[in-house]
Order: structure tokens, then sequence, then C-alpha cells
């Protein structure tokens, strides 16, 4: 596929990894923030073309996994009530609840849709009109944008039968707290370059003012990722700390101006739950006073608030240190033996970009490495 | 979640959700222009959940692949180009 396979060429890559053994001096730590990244660089061993001093660890970016576990039991809670057509995304309906996931609200007679876009469930009640169709709003501010023009093309056209539980997190705001949390090792990252597509670089320049961490906006192929670090790691070894963009072929510095403006109408940010992270300010999108009837909240009343409150974690899965990049998932005890995609103990091991999924589907194929050595 | 690929715009209908026909290796899709209304027929678009989220730029991209192939001539001296 074109801007696709370019970027996977194993020359270039051979290339890329020797400049970076070459810049390496000192120890570096350094996080890629974005699960899909994550995902890149277990399935194509990229780490492992790494110098002995350079450690990369796996960030919180998969929104799926920071989804706390009182939102899994809200949906399921709204996915079992009669008249309702529950929409979500694949990856959601096997994350563990307190007690079940959206997969047991279906098979018990729920009707859990997996859909692609929200425009496909917007489609489904306008086709569904004596139905309520909910839509699970999950992902990071390369998503949140989606959902906000769903919810406008529902008011332009009347569509009253469709709503929303919003799940929205925000980048920055993570990223400022692994800054701050006491035991932080993490000395730059690689931002997520879609999230970067739509926002753009100015908050990322902020975040680089306050802490002084170099911070490179990256794409998502195994060249990017390696071009990335490698301009992360000549930005620390020169003790430079600045925004740069890898990713130049879709990020803008302003951003994508049409989605920020329709993300804004739409929502507003409020403080939020990370699962197995805890509160972090302002890290959260809500729908705004104006859009509330198109809040599956609002809309089907207290009950559904309540269920959001009680919500139990797994007591075995160490999800939060994982998603943190304290723990590799390998060194979770419950890693491929308690815990499976099929079976899964936490989110990250369900999600097409959780670390613990990432991790379990490719390292356990010890040709992996070679892939990208050797060409695919 | 975050996952987003690179199509060609075939065909785009006018409308209020600029809905496109975006061609990724042959396989189409029906994808909305509404949050990058300045793609044409023929450009390359980022595609994240149904929505265009950016015009991919050609020439950046050039400039990335010209980087890496320098970046290999410089490296591995002893090797003769193909
Ligand atoms: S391997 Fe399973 S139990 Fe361990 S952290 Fe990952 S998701 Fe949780």
């Amino acid at each position: 596929m074109k801007y696709v396979t370019e970027f996977r060429d194993s020359k270039a890559a051979r290339a890329l990894s020797e400049a970076i053994r070459r810049t390496v001096r000192r120890p570096w730590t350094v996080m890629e923030v974005c699960g899909g990244q994550t995902h890149a660089i277990v399935r194509f061993g990229l780490d492992a073309l790494f110098p002995p001093g350079l450690t990369l660890v796996h960030g919180p970016g998969c929104p799926v996994c920071v989804t706390p576990v009182g939102l899994i039991d809200q949906a399921i809670h709204l996915a079992s009530l009669p008249g309702v057509i529950f929409c979500s995304f694949g990856d959601m309906l096997r994350v563990p609840g307190s007690v079940r996931d959206l997969f047991a609200a279906k098979a018990a007679g729920g009707d859990v849709r997996v859909v692609y876009s929200p425009l496909d469930a917007l489609t489904l009640a306008q086709a569904h009109l004596d139905r309520q169709v909910i839509c699970f709003a999950v992902g990071f501010e390369t998503t949140a944008p989606a959902f906000a023009a769903a919810v406008v093309q529902a008011r332009r056209l009347g569509v009253k039968n469709f709503s929303l539980l919003v799940a929205h997190v925000l980048v920055p705001p993570a990223i400022g707290a692994i800054l701050n949390a006491p035991g932080n090792r993490v000395q730059g990252f690689l931002a997520a370059g879609h999230v970067c597509t739509v926002m753009g670089c100015k908050e990322y320049d902020e975040l680089v003012r306050r802490h002084r961490v170099p911070i490179v906006v990256t794409g998502f192929e195994p060249l990017d990722i390696l071009e990335g670090v490698l301009l992360l790691v000549r930005q620390l070894e020169a003790g430079r700390a600045e925004v740069e963009n890898q990713y130049a072929r879709s990020v803008r510095r302003q951003g994508n101006p049409e989605a920020q403006a329709v993300l804004r109408e739409v929502f507003e940010p409020v403080p939020r739950a990370w699962r197995g992270i805890g509160e972090i300010p302002q890290s959260g999108l809500r729908l705004r006073h104006a859009y509330a009837e198109f809040d599956a909240i609002e809309r089907f009343g207290g009950d559904v608030a309540l269920v959001g409150e009680g919500g139990v974690e797994d007591a075995e899965c160490r999800s939060g240190l994982v998603l943190q990049g304290l723990l590799k998932p390998p060194d979770c005890p419950a890693f491929g033996i308690r815990c499976t995609p099929e079976r899964p103990l936490g989110a990250p091991m369900v999600s097409s970009e959780g670390a613990c999924a990432a991790y379990f589907r490719y390292r356990r194929r010890t040709d992996s490495l070679q892939e990208v050595r050797h060409g695919e | 979640m975050c996952l987003a690929v690179p199509g060609r715009v075939l065909h785009i209908e006018e409308g209020p959700l600029l809905t496109a026909t975006v061609s990724f290796g042959g396989v189409t899709k029906d994808v909305s222009l509404v949050l990058v209304p300045e793609a044409r027929v023929g450009d390359y678009v980022i595609v994240h959940v149904g929505f265009a989220i950016s015009k991919l730029d050609e020439e950046a991209a050039q400039r990335s692949l010209d980087a890496f192939a320098a970046l290999g001539e410089l490296g591995e001296p002893e090797e003769s180009a193909p």
C-alpha cells in the first residue's frame, strides 16, 4: 500500500538503527505514548535494534485500556436495557467489567453491535426509529472529532434516538501525570502522531517548557518510529528539549482546525479517572450542556450514574503499572497463564493497542525480530 | 484505536458529510471529508473511524524517504547501490 510499504523498508531500518547506535553515548529511558506505536515496536522487533543503554518503555496510550471499570459497567447496564441497540468498537467487547463484559451482555440477549465508525451508529438510529441507539465514544483526541461530527449531524437531521456514552481521554494531561509521578524515569517522549494530526503541537510546547523534556511527534510505521527515536536521542545527547515533528506528512504545527472546532463545539474537558492509574485533572471529555440531550447518562437517568460508582478491578491485574511503563507485560505473573486474549484479566490483554496483547501476539514467536532486519 | 491509514480519494459527493470513496490499496470505503474539506480527488488522506483527519503531504513524505535513503548511503559505505 502506498505510503505504508515504503515506511517499512528493511535497508532504511538498518541505517536508522545504525545512526541511533552511533548517537547514543549515555543510558536513556524514553516512552512511546501511543499503543499503536507499542504494537509496531513489538511486532517488528524494533527494540532489539537499539543499543543496550537505550530503554524504551510503553505508555498509557490505549484508550480502551484506561477506560475505568465503572464506565464498562455502565455500558453493560445500558446494553442490557430493553429497546436499546448498543454500539461499540470491537475492542471494548471483551474488556472485563466488575462482573462480566459486553460480550456476555450480548450473549445474555443484549443487542450489542460492533461498529467501525460513529456514523454507522447514526445510520442504525435512522433505520430503527423505535429503538434507542447508544454508541460507546472511546478514544483520544484523534477519535473525539468523529464522534462530535456525528452528534452535529444527528442534530442537523433531527435524529432523536441517538446518544453517546462518552469515555474520551486526552493525552497531554496523562504525559503531565507521568512526569509528575514521584518515581518517574522517562526522559523523553515519542508523542502520538495521529493525536497531533488533530491537535497540533502547541500543548506539547507547554509540556516541554514546564518539564524540560524532549518530545518528538512520531508516526506509526517502523521507519517513523526509528526516526522518532533517533531525533529524540540526538536531543537528549545534545541537552536540548524541544518539540520536533517526525510525522510531517500528516501533522501540521497548528493541527487540523476543522477537527478542533467541532471537538470544542460539542465536548468540554473534565477530570477523569484512568483505569489502573487514578484521576487526572482535565484529562477527559464530556458533552457540553448544549448537547446534553445526546448524553446517554442524562437520557437514561440516575440508575446508570449509580452503576458507574462501584467498579471493581481484578485484584491480580497489574495494568496500572503496565500503563505507566513501570512493568513489562511478560513480567506480570498472570501473563499468558491466567491472562490471555481469550480469557483476559485486564484491558491491555484485549485491546488491539494494549501492551499485554502486543507481547502475547508477537513475542512468543522467535522469528518476529527478524521481520525488519531481513525484510518482510 | 488511533489506527489511521492513508488512502486515495477517488470520488467526492456533495452533502453535509462530504462523503468520498477512498481506495486503500484497491479496497474502497466510504469516508467523510468534513474534517478535511480541502481534500480533492486524487489526494491521499489519512483515515480514522470513517473520517479523514488529514491530507497527506506527499512532498513531506518524499523528503522523509529521501532522508532515509541518504542515511543508508552514509551508514553503509561498503555496500554498493543496487
Ligand atoms: S498480563 Fe493480564 S493481568 Fe497482567 S497486567 Fe496485562 S492485562 Fe493485567
